[in-house]
């Protein structure tokens, strides 16, 4: 129903044409761009960092108290609401380091965001891979590492993608953590790669004029936006899905 | 037991934390023959096996007393690396546990974890693997098809290509064929037989009758000690210990 009400409206000037405050007819160009920048930069923050701490935990944390209190945290900190991110971006971001609200503040909060739930997910996804295969492999006289890398990461795949998906998806998607860091506004240019600007994302700007914009045609650039929204959040689960099916494909034979 | 020995166990205790598995085994093992352990469930014969690879290091607990040399060499001694000792000592496991790769990558999986990359190389060994383990002619025209695509006896005999692979002089068997039909099994017995002119193989096993068939030494093992170990002949139609010709004649285990 919102991809009905939304879809058939959409113009190549309402994606990348600048918002406008007032008149009719604004775009969502910048937002979109800031959506996709803010992701980007704050998977690139925590896809490593995630999968570094799912692997130590998975395989190589010692079994005592003090790691299975870092398993407690992790797994609260992913019940944690986002909003709770955004304040503690604030008092990192605007606080301690007096930035303002940034793309910078808002990936990194975003980062934080993930972080989590990428680890837990790559955790999960190792110690799933049968036990049988990491014998044969080290069988065969492979170290450790060469275990997890040839072995267990290709094994897990599968399970990794399907949370590196879910977490996007999210993060794209996001507004409170947006909202409190990284602002309400874009620096009006299109292509804005500064770090230190305003950058209000695609969900924010939904959010934005649903409820505080004064443009006559709000609610359309809502529907508009909506459409775009979900369409872009499928788009991401298949560009990461595809590879994968077709590696399940050939190896099933 | 004219043959040279290449194993020898001295006096060896293992304990899993408080419980021990294995008490005081001294053992010679001949090269180039089969030797096969037998006994009941949990009578020690596979964490025997497990340590000529020390596959037992893995276990949290685990601990070794006593020694056993593989040619000479101490394999618990200090300057042992598990790595290049695991490449003299392959193993094939009871569950077929191909990784899910193609059946090419399968068996070239050992020697590009030992360094070889050029394609002539890999192709060479991965075939003289495949002819050895009595696999090639199935398997020569789709070698880049999934290893999952094949039965449950062609994988266990992939697995012996695979073990093969990095140039072992010892193959470890453990209950290979338990998980197999009738068939595969009597494939994986004379694939044995063929072996053995080249590697020296050690093998348990829950079927008494496969050790008669294919063994040259039957050790027969209760609660952790060795009972009798004697020329496979001798064992099964002169036992010389009570316990072990209650065995063989179906008394218990």
């Amino acid at each position: 129903m919102l991809l009905r009400k939304g879809l058939p409206n959409l113009s190549w000037d309402f994606l990348t044409g600048l918002p406008s405050e007032i008149e009719e007819g604004g775009g969502i160009g910048p937002a979109l761009f800031n959506s996709f920048y803010i992701l980007f930069l704050s998977l690139a923050i925590s896809i490593p960092l995630g999968m570094a701490a799912g692997i130590y935990l998975a395989e190589f944390a010692p079994d005592n108290r003090f790691i299975a209190f870092i398993r407690i945290c992790v797994e609260g900190l992913s019940s944690v609401p986002s909003i709770i991110f955004g304040l503690f971006g604030i008092s990192l971001f605007v606080d301690i380091f007096h930035l303002d609200l940034t793309i910078l503040g808002g990936a990194v909060s975003l980062a934080f965001l993930n972080l989590p739930m990428l680890t837990r997910v790559t955790e999960e996804s190792l110690r799933s891979v049968p036990t049988e295969l990491k014998n044969a492999s080290f069988a065969l006289g492979s170290t450790h590492l060469q275990t997890i890398r040839t072995v267990l990461i290709p094994v897990a795949l599968n399970g990794i993608i399907t949370g590196i998906c879910l977490t996007a998806g999210r993060a794209f998607g996001e507004s409170a953590v947006i909202i409190l860091t990284a602002g309400v506004t874009t620096s009006g240019e299109l292509w804005d790669f500064n770090l230190l600007s305003p950058g209000e994302t695609l969900a924010v700007h939904l959010w934005y004029v649903q409820s505080e914009a004064i443009v006559p045609d709000a609610g359309d650039i809502a529907q508009k936006a909506t459409a775009v929204l979900i369409m872009i959040v499928l788009a991401i689960n298949l560009v990461f899905r595809v590879p994968l099916w077709m590696k399940a494909r050939r190896m099933k034979g | 037991m004219q043959a040279t020995a290449l194993i020898e166990i001295n006096k060896l205790d293992l304990f899993y934390g408080a419980f021990q598995a294995l008490k005081q085994v001294s053992l010679e093992i001949p090269q180039r023959a089969i030797t096969a352990f037998i006994g009941p469930s949990g009578c020690g014969k596979s964490t025997l096996l497990r340590t000529l690879n020390r596959m037992n290091d893995m276990i949290p607990g685990a601990r070794v007393e006593g020694s056993i040399e593989i040619g000479g060499t101490d394999i618990y001694g200090g300057d042992v690396h598990v790595e290049t000792l695991r490449k003299k000592v392959g193993m094939v496991f009871q569950q077929p546990n191909p990784f899910p790769k193609s059946i090419y990558d399968n068996v070239a999986y050992g020697p590009r974890l030992h360094g070889i990359t050029k394609r002539r190389e890999l192709d060479e060994i991965v075939e003289n693997s495949l002819r050895s383990a009595a696999l090639w002619n199935e398997v020569k025209d789709h070698l880049k098809r999934s290893a999952l695509s094949l039965s449950g006896g062609q994988q266990q005999r992939l697995c012996i290509a695979r073990a093969l692979a990095v140039g072992p002089d010892v193959l470890l068997m453990d209950e290979a064929t338990s998980a197999l039909d009738p068939i595969s099994t009597i494939k994986i017995e004379e694939l044995a037989q063929e072996l053995k002119d080249r590697y020296t193989i050690v093998m348990v096993t829950h079927n008494m009758h496969q050790a008669a068939r294919v063994s040259h030494q039957t050790v027969f093992f209760l609660n952790g000690e060795v009972v009798e170990y004697s020329a496979t002949e001798k064992l099964f139609s002169d036992p010389s210990d009570q316990r072990t010709e209650d065995y063989i004649s179906g008394r218990f285990g």
